[in-house]
């Protein structure tokens, strides 16, 4: 079960899988998450459903190596399976016909921002991708975002590859220039708070998807609670997707650094 | 065995139950209770007058023959003993160790007004230990296969009781469970030193062998709907214990802070992700030298709270709106929190969470409480004492007030009545809900309650979709 059918890299620390999984393949919609554990003992970590085919039977899951449980995940390779996974959990994006809708994507969280862009333009939205990275190597999806999208932007810190400088910058060149029904945005949080200031003030209704740290990821906790228009909302049930002028990212932020201090006391594997 | 008359039963002094040093049991999860010995079990057994009409039996919610089974275990008979109480209980070991015995079958005990009822749980327990270890009763034979296929949603008691009892007349069933372990709260809420993991895994092997097909990782309405149960699926009759899994918070400023948990979190990560132990992944705050203060007065406080001792918190207290003589929690682990040195700080309910710079917790805001007049359950209201107020210092806060259903499945499921508290809408006695082939039962029906309430739930419903897959007729 949970057979991983390839798995390759797509930037340093980046791992793109796809994983056998017949029925989620067929049920998952867009926006939705598995949980997975990848060993005995193991944490519960909650991964986008980057993509799917139900014909194939299979889903796939990008991971960036960020602490324990993504260095082992990162470390399996084809044939091997993933000890647990469930799903697909969360509310799906919400997919209609809006217009022209912009998809903005930073690091990992283009993989996160790719269904989204994939089924806004299914539905016939003129879609626009903006997708930053530190450097060149560091922007993904792009092949698949150009195979779906009318414009794609990447963006690099550094200049090397595409515009250089930041989404919002680029954002705020692409309201001016055409309208913009909606924006959609995955990624750091900062990135995702800046997001939400450049739309505010034009009153672009504005998505973003959250990562609070989560572990059951059906509604049983409550550790995976956001702050959204000052209630308190689980992400993992009513969310990941969020009214991005609402989320209180200070507290997001801050929550999901709670445990700094144990995974320094805990290190096993060096990332 | 010499047969004692009953003024001689009666002067025996109730047998205690041999129980772990609190200095030794601060310090880890080893189950607190050792359990009787036979010779302990048989002493104990010998007190009791076996009445011509037991009335203890009245107070058991699943009616266990009691009288029956106390006089085998005074015989040495404990196989048979065993046999008495399966015919009402499928599982004994766990209810013997969770029941809220002091207010079912020990208190309707006639010596109860004597206060020294039988320990009827430590009896109960006993056999059911003692035979798992020495020689297990042989399950039912199943009845030839029926050809019928029954989805069961959920692994707790409810539904762990109601595979039991549908495997057994032949017909065939699968377990769906959302989570990776099967168990429900007995192996993500109850700790390990009340209800070691390991007895709760045998009960679930056991069914396994007999032919009940368990299925973990699988979320009934996200994965597979209800309706694609009885359709795609092809299966003729669902019954449903999800459970009320959805944790009730306080509604006061701060409950975001860093270092407020659910117990069901506080619970999930220490139970079911073990993070106690050096080798798992999953974190927990810190709580070496710190103060814990857990809100409620339930048995998921006390697990909560208890918890947090074996952690190391330096100061760990229980802080309830109303008295230690209100409190829902069984006798015995409130006796176990304070042997093991748990403050508990009565009257007194939260206003505030308060928070510092980075948003963690620091302390808490309280208002004293006073008991004004019963409300209709009978208890005494608990009241504000007009400007009563204090502040404490706490690193982590513990919120056990309770749990709500999770609507997960039942809002994919509209055709299902429900009650205006998200409960499921099911008969008492067959399970039946307004949807032709579905049956519910559990907490998921009435709300957050006992183990055995759940387990009786799962085999009354059992029964209804036996009848049910046999005439069609609902
Ligand atoms: C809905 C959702 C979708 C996500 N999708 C993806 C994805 O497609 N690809 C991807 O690489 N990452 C995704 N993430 C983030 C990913 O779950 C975390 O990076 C991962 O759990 C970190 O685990 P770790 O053991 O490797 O790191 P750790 O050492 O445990 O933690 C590193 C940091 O990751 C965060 N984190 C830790 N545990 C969790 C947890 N259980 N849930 C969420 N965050 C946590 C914390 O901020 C922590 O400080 C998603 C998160 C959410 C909530
Ligand atoms: C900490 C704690 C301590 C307790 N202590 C005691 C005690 O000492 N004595 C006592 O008698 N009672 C106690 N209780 C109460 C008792 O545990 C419950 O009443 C009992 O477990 C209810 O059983 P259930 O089968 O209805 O549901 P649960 O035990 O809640 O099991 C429901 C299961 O269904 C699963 N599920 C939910 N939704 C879905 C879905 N959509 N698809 C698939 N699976 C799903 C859940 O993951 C869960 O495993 C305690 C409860 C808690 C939380
Ligand atoms: S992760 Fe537990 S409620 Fe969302």
């Amino acid at each position: 079960m949970n057979t991983i059918l390839e798995v390759r890299a797509l930037a340093p620390d980046v791992a793109y899988f796809r994983v056998e999984a017949p029925k989620i393949a067929k049920r998952r919609r867009a926006g939705q998450f598995v949980i997975v554990r990848v060993e005995a003992e193991g944490e519960r970590i909650p991964l986008t459903i980057a993509d799917s085919d139900p014909d194939g039977g299979w889903i796939a899951l990008a991971v960036q190596a960020v602490g324990h449980t993504t260095t082992v995940m990162n470390r399996l390779r084809e044939g091997d399976d993933l000890l647990d996974m469930v799903g697909p959990l969360g509310q799906p994006s919400e997919i209609e016909l809006f217009g022209t809708v912009a998809v903005v994507g930073g690091g990992l969280g283009t993989a996160i921002a790719y269904p989204v862009a994939k089924a806004l333009a299914g539905a016939g939205n003129d879609v626009v991708s903006i997708i930053g990275g530190r450097s060149r190597p560091y922007v993904i999806f792009e092949a698949d975002m150009r195979a779906c999208c009318d414009e794609v932007h990447p963006c690099t810190d550094d200049g090397s590859y595409g515009f250089h400088g930041l989404v919002t910058t680029k954002l705020e060149e692409v309201m001016a220039r055409r309208t913009v029904d909606r924006v959609i945005c995955a990624g750091p949080i900062p990135m995702m708070r800046a997001v939400a200031e450049t739309t505010r003030p034009r009153g672009v209704p504005t998505i973003a998807s959250l990562n609070p740290i989560m572990v059951d990821g059906t509604g049983m906790c409550g550790g995976c609670r956001v702050s959204v228009g000052g209630e308190s909302r689980f992400a993992c049930v009513d969310g990941p997707e969020f009214d991005a002028h609402q989320v209180d990212f200070e507290l997001l932020s801050r929550r999901n650094k709670a445990y700094l201090d144990w995974e320094a006391e805990h290190k096993q594997v060096q990332p | 065995m010499t047969e004692l008359t009953k003024r001689e039963r009666m002067k025996l002094p109730p047998t205690e139950m041999p129980e772990r040093d609190p200095e030794i049991r601060r310090t880890g999860f080893m189950e607190v209770n050792f359990g009787y010995d036979p010779d302990l079990a048989v002493i104990e057994a010998q007190r009791c007058l076996l009445c011509a009409r037991p009335i203890c039996i009245d107070g058991c919610p699943v009616g266990i023959r009691i009288s029956d089974f106390i006089h085998h275990v005074a015989l040495e008979e404990f196989t048979e003993a065993a046999e008495v109480i399966g015919i009402d209980n499928s599982l004994p070991a766990i209810c013997g160790r969770v029941c809220a015995q002091e207010v079912q079958c020990e208190g309707a005990c006639v010596l109860d007004k004597k206060g020294k009822p039988i320990h009827i749980g430590h009896l109960e327990r006993f056999v059911a230990d003692f035979v798992r270890e020495n020689s297990p009763l042989e399950p039912p034979p199943n009845a030839p296969p029926t050809g019928k296929r029954v989805a069961v949603v959920g692994s707790g008691p409810a539904g762990l009781a109601c595979a039991s009892d549908l495997i057994t007349m032949g017909h065939e069933v699968t377990v769906f469970e959302a989570l990776h372990e099967l168990g429900g709260v007995l192996v993500y809420g109850i700790p390990e030193f009340r209800l070691p993991k390991d007895i709760v895994r045998s009960e679930i092997d056991g069914l396994a062998d007999r032919g009940v097909e368990f299925r973990t990782n699988t979320v009934i309405g996200s994965l597979d709907t209800l309706d694609d149960l009885l359709t795609e699926e092809g299966y003729d009759a669902v019954f449903i214990g999800v459970g009320a899994g959805l944790p009730k918070f306080l509604g006061v400023p701060g409950e975001n802070l860093i270092g407020v948990y659910s117990a069901n979190e506080f619970l999930t990560r220490i139970n079911l992700m073990k993070a106690y132990s050096a080798k798992a992944q999953t974190p927990i705050l810190d709580m070496r030298g710190k103060n814990v203060v857990v809100f409620g007065g339930g048995n998921t406080a006390m697990d909560a709270v208890r918890t947090a001792v074996r952690l190391g918190a330096g100061r760990a207290s229980i802080a309830y709106r109303r008295t230690m003589d209100e409190m829902p929690a069984r006798v015995e682990e409130v006796h176990h929190a304070q042997a093991e040195g748990v403050v508990f700080d009565m009257l007194v309910s939260p206003l505030e969470l308060l928070g510092n710079d980075d948003s963690r917790l620091v302390g808490v805001r309280l208002q004293r409480m006073e008991l004004g007049e019963p409300d209709d359950d009978g208890r005494r209201r608990p009241k504000p004492i007009e400007g009563d107020i204090f502040e404490q210092p706490a690193d982590v806060v513990v919120i056990a007030i309770g749990n709500v259903p999770n609507p997960l499945l039942l809002r994919t499921t509209p055709d299902l009545d429900r009650t205006k508290w998200g409960t499921l809408v099911a008969d008492t006695d067959t399970g039946r809900t307004s949807k032709k082939g579905v049956f519910g039962g559990g907490d998921i029906v009435t709300g957050g309650a006992t183990v055995i309430l759940a387990m009786g739930a799962g085999r009354r419903a059992a029964a209804s979709i036996g009848e049910y897959l046999a005439t069609g007729e609902w």
